[in-house]
């Protein structure tokens, strides 16, 4: 017996971004332990700031060196190849971008285990009490984003997924106003996560007994020899399925989104809807383009159903939904279900792959950045009560408040697909992928992938109903006598929307630079 | 590459920046700055059309600049001579609907002092009509499938905010009505645009690149059906019709005439360039259910107007009917059918514009659109009523009046259409002129419940138009007169572009045997 240990190789350079976030984190809870109250914020806020700000630097500098590894890193449990960088910087400017907006005064409570309504309450509130753990845990979950769709093998993977989700659970607690939906959400959003963990790793121990590995590249040569219709391998399979799609919010998973949305603290939901939502499309990928990859013949057609579920129901659930964070989540359901059509692009060894997983990750990109600038708007029209979420209360915003009501119709527009907005290119390169897929000679599923894009327009056409009528309410009706006031936005959300808004018209008009970036991005698949 | 139409659709998205970015107050220069924007594409237009060469290649006047490599998107645009005179048509129109709107979003009381419609931000106005502008030339020049979808789409916008904040009193049931109906059509169409692309494999959406290669009959029809549905909404044809009469009838009067004078017409230009020249089998093979559903329109269009007691309403439904028409000619395929619908799309727009804005100069004064609230207008303001009546007399296609030209020619040119071999289209061609009774009817009962008769109380205290007014009208009657006298300029302009078509439909054309196998 060989009794000495090997120490792994860890590539610290290719894995700069994610360390420096996580050591920024643990830097994090070492301020809140030892540095006197008044001074944690002022430390936390530039050092949250920076090490963001750092991380997407690293990645820049390991894109323009193209030093891209194409092989798996850490042991193989990392795969640090070009789609993981894409993801990378997108989630590192997203968590940028929402820091700013959590920075703002007055989402967060200010002591949290005092019970809503209580004395307690009232004292830590006149005493001025803030949780600025908030900080240390928004970079803990990040890290987590960052590792979980670029992780190689599942255990890892779901280590990231825990890293990413229980900050989470946390944060969505933390709200100052309206405490019990807060508490609420924070709870259901922890018991159903906590299932879909649960899944996840029943999942991947059905796989490890199928494979015997739980190495993506592993699990991939397993299937390209072993049976196909192993039932431990089927049944690993869909568990595994229903735990990222519960992360993304597919039907039939999706119960959780808009009870979460709407009872966090708003930049806090900003955060989930974009960063959580491109980080577990990442993870959804690589799981099954990547490990399950030869096994598209039995995936695709359920993946079909989901799809076009998630959609219809994302889209015609909106349409009820009387308070704005709520209708926010149920549209982010039915954007999850259009990016599942350009999931399904995919067969074999096609030639589109490259394409498909491009339009992937241009959607994610141009619909989370307009995300967060939508919920930044969300954030400044205010009740006496907290913000106004009630979408009665929003009616005659655009008299009001000309300029932010308009920039709000530009970001619903967008969400929306109208031509000259980003969103209309997200789901543009998405169709046509799905269309050049289904055309190609060897697709299984032909033509039904062109139904599946009828059905995504008729989504379309129903969502945009739902958007149409904000614009309705803020443009063309009458402002209510007591109406919500607007916020004076910090210096933060002001940069938030104004860092959306640029992005979302930019792209609506030359989408090109950004296409290129996803292309580069995305030439060369995963590492397998 | 000649700059022609990137100016010409660069100029009014300047103005309409410069207009927005008005300090508050300054109203008045906001709508001067727009009346000075519009004219001077008016101008700029003219300059252009003049130097088109009839005879020369079908489409003049291109620039093509790469736009979106990755998805082979180009930035093209160009002209042939359909797409030329609608151009014009935009150009003449919107000068026009910007005098008769001067007060519109000005908040207006009647007579009485009862508040009509409250005061509105003007330069919001204004510059989304200068947007709508450019993206109406936008539309009609690009030779890039992908960028005219962009343009289709993206005028909606514009539109949809004129009727939904500046219009009447159901105005936002209209707004999202005609938002949601064109979307949808868009969609489908955005569809078949993507699948347009994959099948043909080119790697372009360049419309002279595209015609021709789908040959596939099963995958032309499935293409035909994307496009045609988005055109048909847009037209509208009957029974996608029912938002036009909401819209139209919601909007103010000077929206409403771009809305039927111009983007519907988008419709019935999509079908003659798209729908039939990418996908000739298809067309064919759907020729007599889409001539049939043209004559229900026709004819439907026709008695719904009659029953109708609100003017606009009125005036869309004749719209209706007036589409059945084009889109009979454009379908029945046949030289003198296809260059009549094309003279029809610009004749209405004129006919059309100049009813609306007669009837909304009248509802200014009353406040009521509803036809029982007049009578007698005549006698108080006989200019008006004149205008109003000559408008009338263009929509039911008098002889002598522009539309009456290219109404004979839709019917002559699809009786005589040789490209079926088959009495149906004789046959629809004689339903179709029921219309012709129908329309006067329509016409002429409401010229005499509003302009004849007893004069009504309130009606008394009208005043004629003012020189603004007349300076509104005028022009349209004037060209109205002179196209209907002298229909030829135009004709010279269209009749190589049909001639095109139907050399790219493969019809057996009677035209271009005459002349020796085309141009």
């Amino acid at each position: 017996m060989n009794d000495a240990v090997v120490a792994p190789t860890i590539e610290y350079g290719t894995l700069a971004p994610m360390l420096l976030v996580f050591g920024a984190a643990v830097v994090g809870v070492l301020v809140e332990a030892f540095a006197p109250r008044y001074m944690r914020k002022s430390i936390h806020v530039p050092l949250t700031l920076l090490s963001l700000a750092g991380a997407f630097a690293l990645v820049i500098v390991q894109v323009v060196k193209g030093a891209v590894p194409t092989a798996p890193v850490a042991m193989g449990a990392v795969a640090v190849d070009g789609p993981s960088l894409f993801i990378w910087g997108v989630i590192l400017v997203l968590s940028f971008v929402c820091v700013l907006m959590i920075n703002d005064e007055g989402h967060f409570v200010a002591s949290a285990a005092a019970v809503p309504g209580s004395a307690d309450e009232e004292e830590a509130e006149a005493a001025g009490g803030s949780h600025t753990e908030v900080y240390p845990l928004v970079l803990f979950a990040v890290g987590g984003m960052l590792l979980f769709p670029a992780s190689h093998d599942l255990l890892t993977m779901f280590v990231g997924l825990e890293v990413m989700s229980l900050p989470l659970y946390l944060l969505c607690g933390l709200a100052r106003r309206r405490r019990l939906l807060s508490q609420e959400a924070s709870m259901k959003y922890f018991l159903l996560g906590a299932f879909s963990s649960a899944f996840f790793l029943y999942g991947t121990a059905m796989i490890y007994g199928f494979a015997g590995t739980v190495s993506f590249t592993g699990i991939n040569k397993a299937l390209s020899t072993g049976s196909l219709l192993d039932p431990i391998l089927l049944l690993g399979l869909s568990l595994l399925g229903v735990g990222l799609l519960f992360k993304i919010g597919a039907a039939p998973f999706q119960a959780w989104k808009p009870d979460v949305y709407q009872g966090a603290p708003t930049p806090i939901t900003a955060l989930m809807a974009s960063g959580t939502l491109v980080a577990a499309v990442g993870a959804l990928l690589r799981v099954f383009w990547v490990a399950l990859g030869n096994l598209d013949w039995d995936w695709r057609p359920v993946m079909w159903a989901v799809a076009a579920l998630t959609m219809v129901v994302g889209a015609i659930l909106a349409i009820t939904q009387t308070d704005i964070k709520r209708m926010l989540a149920y549209s982010s359901i039915a954007h999850a279900g259009f990016l599942l059509i350009g999931v399904m692009a995919t067969f074999d060894k096609s030639a589109q792959n490259a394409k498909s997983l491009s339009a992937i990750m241009f959607y994610l990109l141009v619909y989370s950045i307009t995300t967060v600038g939508a919920f930044a708007v969300v954030t400044m029209v205010r009740d006496p009560g907290g913000e106004a979420g009630h979408l009665s209360r929003w009616a005659g915003l655009g008299k009001r408040s000309p300029i932010l009501a308009g920039i709000f119709a530009f970001f619903l527009l967008a969400f929306a697909g109208i031509p000259l907005t980003s969103g209309f290119f997200g789901k543009y390169a998405v169709f046509a992928a799905a269309l050049a897929s289904g055309s190609e000679a060897g697709d299984s599923l032909g033509g039904w992938m062109t139904g599946l894009v009828v059905l995504g327009v008729v989504a379309s056409a129903i969502a945009a109903f739902f958007y149409v009528r904000v614009i309705v309410l803020m443009f063309f009706s009458d402002p209510a006598a007591d109406g919500p006031s607007i916020a004076v936005p910090s210096m933060g959300t002001v940069a938030v929307i104004a860092i959306s808004l640029l992005i979302t018209v930019g792209v609506g008009l030359f989408p090109q630079p950004m296409l290129d970036l996803a292309n580069q991005a995305a030439s060369g698949l995963f590492i397998r | 590459m000649s700059p022609w139409l990137p100016i010409l659709m660069a100029v009014p998205v300047l103005g309409a920046i410069v207009v927005a970015l008005l300090p508050k107050g300054s109203d008045k220069l906001a709508k001067q700055a727009t009346l000075l924007v519009s004219l001077v594409v008016l101008v700029l237009t003219l300059v252009m059309a003049v130097q088109f060469k009839t005879g020369g290649p079908r489409f003049q006047f291109q620039a093509v600049y790469d736009w979106i490599p990755s998805f082979g998107v180009k930035f093209g645009v160009g002209v042939d001579g359909i797409a030329l005179v609608l151009i014009a048509l935009s150009a003449v129109l919107v000068p026009i609907v910007v005098l008769a709107s001067w007060h519109d979003a000005d908040g207006t009381q009647s007579a009485d002092g009862t508040l009509i419609t409250p005061k509105r931000s003007v330069k919001t106005y204004f510059s989304l009509l200068l947007v709508l502008e450019a993206m109406m030339i936008g539309v009609f020049a690009s030779t890039d499938i992908f960028l005219f979808y962009v343009f289709f789409e993206a005028m909606l916008i514009p539109m949809y905010f004129m009727i939904g904040s500046y219009g009447g009193a159901q105005r936002s049931y209209a707004a999202v009505k005609f938002l949601l109906y064109s979307l949808f059509g868009g969609l489908l169409m955005l569809v078949a645009v993507i699948a347009l692309y994959v099948v043909a494999g080119k790697g372009t959406f360049m419309f002279p690149e595209l015609v021709g290669v789908i040959q596939d009959p099963a995958t032309q029809k499935w293409l035909f059906a994307g496009f045609f549905i988005a055109f048909a909404i847009k037209a509208p044809l009957w029974p996608v019709h029912t938002w036009l009469p909401d819209a139209a009838a919601q909007a103010p009067a000077g929206a409403a005439v771009l809305l039927v004078g111009v983007l519907d017409k988008v419709g019935t230009f999509g079908m003659l360039r798209f729908c039939l020249e990418l996908f000739p089998d298809a067309a064919k093979a759907f020729t007599m259910p889409i001539v049939v559903l043209a004559v229900i329109s026709i004819i439907y269009g026709a008695i719904v107007a009659i029953g109708q007691t609100d003017m606009k309403r009125l005036i869309a439904y004749t719209s209706i009917s007036h589409f059945g028409f084009i889109v009979m000619g454009v379908f029945a395929m046949s030289q003198v059918s296809q260059s009549g619908a094309a003279l029809y799309m610009v004749n209405h727009g004129f006919a059309t514009g100049a009813l609306f804005l007669a009837a909304g100069f009248l509802i200014a004064r009353r406040g009521s659109p509803h036809i029982a609230d007049y009578g007698g207008v005549q006698k108080v303001t006989p200019l008006l009523a004149g205008f109003f009546l000559i408008a009338g007399l263009a929509g039911l296609s008098l002889p002598g009046l522009s539309s009456f030209v290219s109404e004979f020619m839709v019917m002559i040119g699809t009786y005589t259409s040789s490209a079926f071999g088959s009495g149906a289209l004789a046959v629809a061609a004689i339903v179709s002129a029921l219309a012709v009774i129908l329309a006067a009817v329509y016409i002429l009962w409401m010229v005499q419940r509003t302009l004849n008769g007893p004069t009504a109380e309130p009606v008394k205290a009208f005043k004629d138009l003012n020189v603004r007014e007349i300076v509104v009208l005028a022009p349209l009657i004037a060209l109205i007169i002179g196209f209907g006298f002298f229909p030829k300029p135009l004709l010279d302009v269209i009749n190589p572009t049909v001639t095109q078509t139907l050399v790219n439909v493969k019809v057996d054309n009677p035209a271009i045997a005459e002349k020796g196998a085309g141009q």
